[in-house]
């Protein structure tokens, strides 16, 4: 197949692999993970972020923001419902990590399950009354989802209020690799775990029979109703497994950052994360993962400007939403898969 | 295969759009509901699929209420609507449109190429639009790709919401004369329609709604010739 446009990336990308063979591709996918885990010791080139660390901002923001992302894409981009509460999830995780950590002996890694766990009953309890609203009226009753979490923190003894959680463990050593504050890479090697493990979920799903069902969810609810999909469950899975990411974003962050507040999860850090979704493409994996990693590294990036610096990164977002009102890499559109799936046939 | 509708009201919020209405299709006819707008004929259908919920009254299919049963439980008792406006899926291409028909078939695997080749017998024109984005086909198309949908989950009873509206008459004429087809196949079909002419011509029998009351039960080919149908529903035919 002839390429036709080189402006259109997403396509660049998809005839690349598919012309691809077997070797190609693995070289393809070990070469870009390598790539992007060697990214921690590019602090002295151009990438270089003024005055945050470099390896600390691709931590949190960038790859928390990439992983969180990616979760909130299985909700908004894949069944098509508009979460506006999910900070919740990451909250509920941080806090699972915060509380636990500094009252038992549990480390992050057996906290990691525990934080994901609470998430997604977080998520069903929440899913089950809500998930039969649509659209605003859904968006709505998330948001007031995530205030109702963060003021709970903010109210309870146990959360410790607005004074947060503090002392909160690092994670433990895995083998020779230390978790260090001064070197945050170790950290980053987890998180781009992580996010390639929730790559990979998504991916299984979409081509399986859940993804199906979100698809002919998000295009027509009820038409998905006619076809026997029982629309609540295949929703509330996915809502599910979204909070299931950000919980697991939670824990992680928790355990870097070593304190936490309420004052950090707040309406804002929705909004964001559904920016970058919306910013990179929603429902394109690839799409969201470039799009929350240049909405995390931009405002550290341009820290030198100071307080123009949001002004900046509101006027980006701006520019690029007029030029590419789907986002910078938009989901695939159908006729092109299929093309191919004829010929097969 | 008897669909038995009994006594049925429906509410949207407190308006009550169904007021106490009974219809029975029995199985192997065409039986259709044809009424002006806003008589309630499509909240009729989405009540029987399970889209709306019934405040009162009886569904009763094949001798079970199914008034409760979940939407996309009675597509596996065997009911299914092509809805109206075509909802189609209109970023999947035709095929995958069709595929999405046996989600809920148990041996979907082994009925799928007999059932799709049964569609493009009746559909030929889904054939040769396959590899199509649903959004992109033409009206008539649409409908055929809805009504072709519909028959891949293997209904014992097609509810048809409006199949001709919005297209060229003959397109129409060729959706009627597939639907009296479908139903030579053994398929019991429940039309809604404010074409009353065609629907008229091709249905066994026919209820007349009017605001949410069924105003008229007949054959058909009664109702085409009653003055009083052919002054509401049938247009310039009456005073000739």
């Amino acid at each position: 197949m002839k390429i036709r446009n080189y402006w259109n990336l997403r396509d660049f990308g998809a005839n690349l692999w598919e012309n691809a063979g077997r070797p190609v591709r693995v070289a393809i996918v070990l070469g870009s993970i390598l790539l992007v885990g060697l990214l921690p010791f590019m602090g002295g080139s151009i990438l270089a972020t003024p005055i945050a660390a470099f390896d600390a901002v691709l931590v949190y923001p960038v790859g928390m923001f990439v992983l969180m992302s990616l979760g909130l894409n299985i909700v908004v981009g894949k069944s098509g419902m508009l979460d506006l509460g999910y900070v919740a999830f990451f909250a509920i995780g941080a806090y699972t990590m915060a509380y636990l950590g500094t009252t038992t002996n549990l480390n992050t890694w057996e906290i990691m399950p525990i934080g994901i766990a609470l998430a997604m009953i977080a998520g069903v309890l929440l899913g089950i009354p809500t998930l039969r609203l649509r659209g605003d009226y859904l968006a709505i009753v998330t948001l007031g989802f995530g205030e109702i979490v963060r003021l709970i923190l903010l109210n309870s003894t146990w959360s410790k209020g607005p004074n947060g959680i503090a002392n909160i463990p690092m994670p433990p050593d895995l083998g020779p690799l230390k978790f260090e504050l001064k070197n945050q890479r170790v950290f980053f090697w987890v998180v781009m775990a992580m996010i390639l493990l929730t790559i990979w979920m998504i991916r299984r799903l979409t081509v399986r029979r859940p993804g199906r069902a979100w698809e002919a969810i998000r295009q027509d609810e009820d038409a998905a109703e006619l076809m026997g999909i029982h629309t609540l469950k295949y929703k509330i899975w996915s809502f599910t497994l979204g909070a299931a990411v950000g919980g697991a974003a939670g824990v992680l962050f928790a355990s870097k950052n070593l304190y936490i507040a309420p004052e950090m999860f707040t309406l804002n850090v929705s909004i964001l994360i559904l920016a970058c979704v919306v910013f990179g493409g929603i429902g394109n994996i690839w799409g969201v993962v470039i799009g929350a990693a240049i909405l995390g590294y931009l405002p550290d990036r341009i820290r030198f400007i100071s307080d123009a610096r949001l002004l900046a990164f509101g006027l980006v977002l701006v520019v690029v939403m007029n030029f590419r009102p789907d986002g910078l890499l938009p989901r695939k559109k159908r006729e092109k898969a299929i093309v191919k799936r004829e010929a097969n046939a | 295969m008897r669909l038995e509708i009994k006594d049925l009201h429906v509410h949207y919020g407190k308006i009550e759009a169904i007021k106490g209405v009974s219809v029975v299709v029995n199985e192997g006819e065409i039986v259709t509901l044809i009424g002006a707008n806003g008589a309630g004929k499509t909240t009729m259908l989405k009540t029987i699929s399970g889209l709306r919920p019934v405040t009162s009254g009886q569904i009763i299919f094949d001798g079970k209420d199914i008034s409760k049963v979940p939407a996309h439980e009675r597509v596996d008792l065997g009911i299914s609507q092509a809805p109206e406006g075509r909802g189609i899926f209109p970023g999947m291409t035709v095929l995958e449109n069709l595929e999405m028909g046996k989600f809920h078939r148990k041996n979907r695997k082994a009925e799928m190429q007999e059932d799709l080749e049964k569609v493009y017998h009746l559909f030929p024109r889904l054939k040769e639009r396959v590899s199509q984005a649903g959004g992109t086909l033409s009206g008539g198309e649409q409908q055929m790709l809805a009504i072709g949908r519909a028959l891949m989950t293997r209904p014992k009873v097609l509810l048809l919401d409006e199949p001709s509206m919005g297209l060229a008459p003959q397109m129409i004429a060729n959706i009627f004369r597939i639907i009296t087809e479908i139903n030579k196949t053994g398929v019991t079909i429940l039309l809604v329609e404010q074409n009353a002419q065609q629907a008229l011509q091709r249905a066994h029998r026919a209820y007349i709604l009017e605001t949410g009351n069924i105003v008229k039960e007949a054959k058909a080919s009664d109702l085409l010739n009653d003055p009083a149908v052919r002054e509401a529903y049938l247009g310039t035919g009456a005073h000739q």
